[in-house]
């Protein structure tokens, strides 16, 4: 991977001003690889990463694993189905994955209550949606690489040759 | 109670109390640490614990388990094409301190002079005249990026010289060399017929070109000690494991010394290391792109604070000047520590004569460094009135 994007990806404020630095490339030079990356869509957006357990007292949410089986169609595969079901604004992620099911959809709601409302009356409901099992997630240890949990800082001396 | 003479006469460390200062302050931001700031890799840790459960709690074999020196011995074959015979010419040691001391106390009889490079690494020329010999003082500067050339390195050639104690990649200075600088080298150390201890615990910290081992140089195998460890290249410096491989004569001798006065490293420490070797080249990787990164970040930005810093090509450490300011390392440092909360190690520490120089350890995060350098440019500027009624 470029040195740019692996620098962005683990944290996004670095300046383009800094990266130059780190790289001992122009400054010029890594703001226009950085449009050029914008522009192209592999640099998708720009965003922080939050622990939601925290956010719990400004709007309590929950998240489901949803396992989906599809009747494929002729031609598109499972990828109409797919389509109609990643449009809806509460699934977060869609994955087609090999194995007992073909979907793995991630659906978030404001309370189990929405959640469940969103499987039943739009997921198990859909045309070419042949069964569906709902897995609430209870805890979260590890997201994306990073571990969630604050770990105590290190002994390390504060100085030492 | 009087100590012994040659105890009582090494050089005693000043920098302690500037130490037990820092120590003693919270919310220190430390650019003075001489250890990775990423914790061992959890594949080993697991190994270590896994191997208590199991109940491997014993003395090894003197010079260390087997698999070790086996697994070491194949490591060095595919990476660098060295080839030992791990049951003669190996030796695991407590870190590469102990193969150090053990290299000297093996080699030097009562006078023999060890050429050491300066700056340094403050044990070498303490465990030299501990083992009773001399050690010789090779002055480099920033103008050839505190490197040793073959030609000033022949000017200390005198009688009496045996060894020639190099490191590269340098602490404190980052320097290293290229194959050609080395080989160059190498055919001063032929022809005084010098024996090379070889320090090169940063090895996989080298930025700017491949690292080359001094053995795997034509002619040098059988005249260097070659010291290595699991501390920097896999963030284990809390093991304490190190080895040393060299002839069989000279690794004889060290496993002497080393069965009485340690009897083996830690198996734990050992178990662990095993592990390191097998599958750590994965993490060797992801440490070093970011080091590399953060040195040439701090480069710049300590020349863009008018600290006059060379480009290191390995370790995790530069060494700016700081003549500019009219400081005295010791002052600098504690000054400010005490006004912006930033450690950092006086180049006093490594020798009198570097005094207009400071050593930064860059392993901290990137948002460490940042704050750090901003502290060090509001400190300048505190110090730019200050400096011309002081002096």
């Amino acid at each position: 991977m470029d040195d740019i994007l692996e620098i962005l990806a683990n944290d996004a404020r670095v300046t383009p001003h800094e990266i130059a630095k780190m790289t001992r490339r122009k400054a010029a030079d890594i703001k226009k690889a950085i449009k050029k990356y914008e522009d192209d869509g592999t640099i998708i957006k720009y965003k922080a990463v939050l622990d939601l357990d925290k956010t719990r007292g400004q709007s309590s949410f929950v998240r489901a694993l949803i396992e989906v089986n599809i009747t494929p169609q002729k031609d598109v595969g499972f990828d109409n189905v797919a389509e109609r079901i990643y449009s809806f604004t509460e699934v977060t992620s869609c994955y087609l994955v090999s194995g007992a099911y073909d979907l793995l959809v991630i659906v978030e709601g404001a309370n189990i209550h929405t959640v469940s409302n969103f499987v039943a009356s739009k997921l198990s409901s859909m045309e070419g949606v042949q069964r569906t099992s709902t897995h609430f997630l209870l805890k979260k240890y590890k997201e994306d690489g990073q571990i969630l949990k604050k770990v105590n800082s290190r002994k390390r001396l504060a100085i030492s040759y | 109670m009087k100590i012994a003479k040659r105890v009582e006469q090494l050089a005693p460390s000043g920098i302690r109390a500037f130490f037990d200062l820092v120590l003693g302050m919270k919310d220190v931001i430390s650019l003075g640490v001489g250890e990775p700031d990423f914790i061992t890799p959890w594949q080993i840790r697991e190994k270590a614990i896994s191997s208590l459960e199991k109940g491997y709690t014993s003395y090894t074999s003197n010079k260390g388990m087997p698999e070790l020196r086996r697994e070491i011995n194949t490591f060095l074959g595919q990476r660098y094409g060295l080839s030992y015979d791990y049951n003669e010419e190996i030796l695991i040691t407590v870190g590469v301190s102990e193969g150090l001391d053990l290299a000297f106390r093996a080699i030097l009889n009562p006078g023999d002079k060890v050429l050491i490079h300066d700056p340094c690494y403050v044990s070498y020329a303490p465990v030299v005249t501990l083992a009773g010999g001399e050690a010789v003082m090779i002055k480099t500067d920033l103008s050839t990026g505190f490197k040793l050339t073959p030609k000033v390195i022949e000017a200390y050639c005198t009688k009496g010289v045996k060894a020639l104690m190099i490191n590269y990649p340098c602490n404190p200075t980052g320097t290293s060399y290229t194959k050609k600088e080395l080989q160059a080298i190498a055919q001063i150390v032929h022809k005084h017929d010098l024996i090379v201890i070889s320090d090169e615990v940063y090895d996989e910290l080298t930025y700017d070109f491949d690292h080359t081992p001094f053995a795997s140089l034509k002619g040098m195998k059988e005249r260097t000690i070659y010291l290595n460890g699991f501390s920097k290249a896999y963030a284990m410096t809390g093991f304490r494991l190190g080895w040393a491989a060299g002839p069989a004569e000279i690794i004889a001798g060290m496993t002497k010394i080393h069965q009485y006065t340690m009897l083996c490293a830690s198996i734990t420490a050992q178990m662990a290391a095993l592990e390191a070797l097998k599958t750590g080249f994965k993490d060797i990787a992801i440490m070093k792109r970011e080091y590399h990164r953060r040195r040439n970040y701090i480069v710049g930005a300590l020349n863009d604070l008018g600290l006059p810093c060379h480009m290191p090509q390995g370790a995790f450490y530069v060494f700016p000047s700081i003549k500019k300011t009219g400081m005295k390392s010791m002052d600098f440092a504690k000054g400010l520590l005490q006004s912006q909360k930033v450690a950092l190690v006086p180049g006093s520490a490594f020798g009198e004569n570097l005094d207009d120089f400071i050593r930064i350890s860059y392993a901290s995060s990137y948002d460490n460094l940042k704050e750090a350098i901003a502290r060090i440019k509001e400190y300048l500027k505190e110090n730019r009135h200050g400096k011309k009624t002081k002096r």
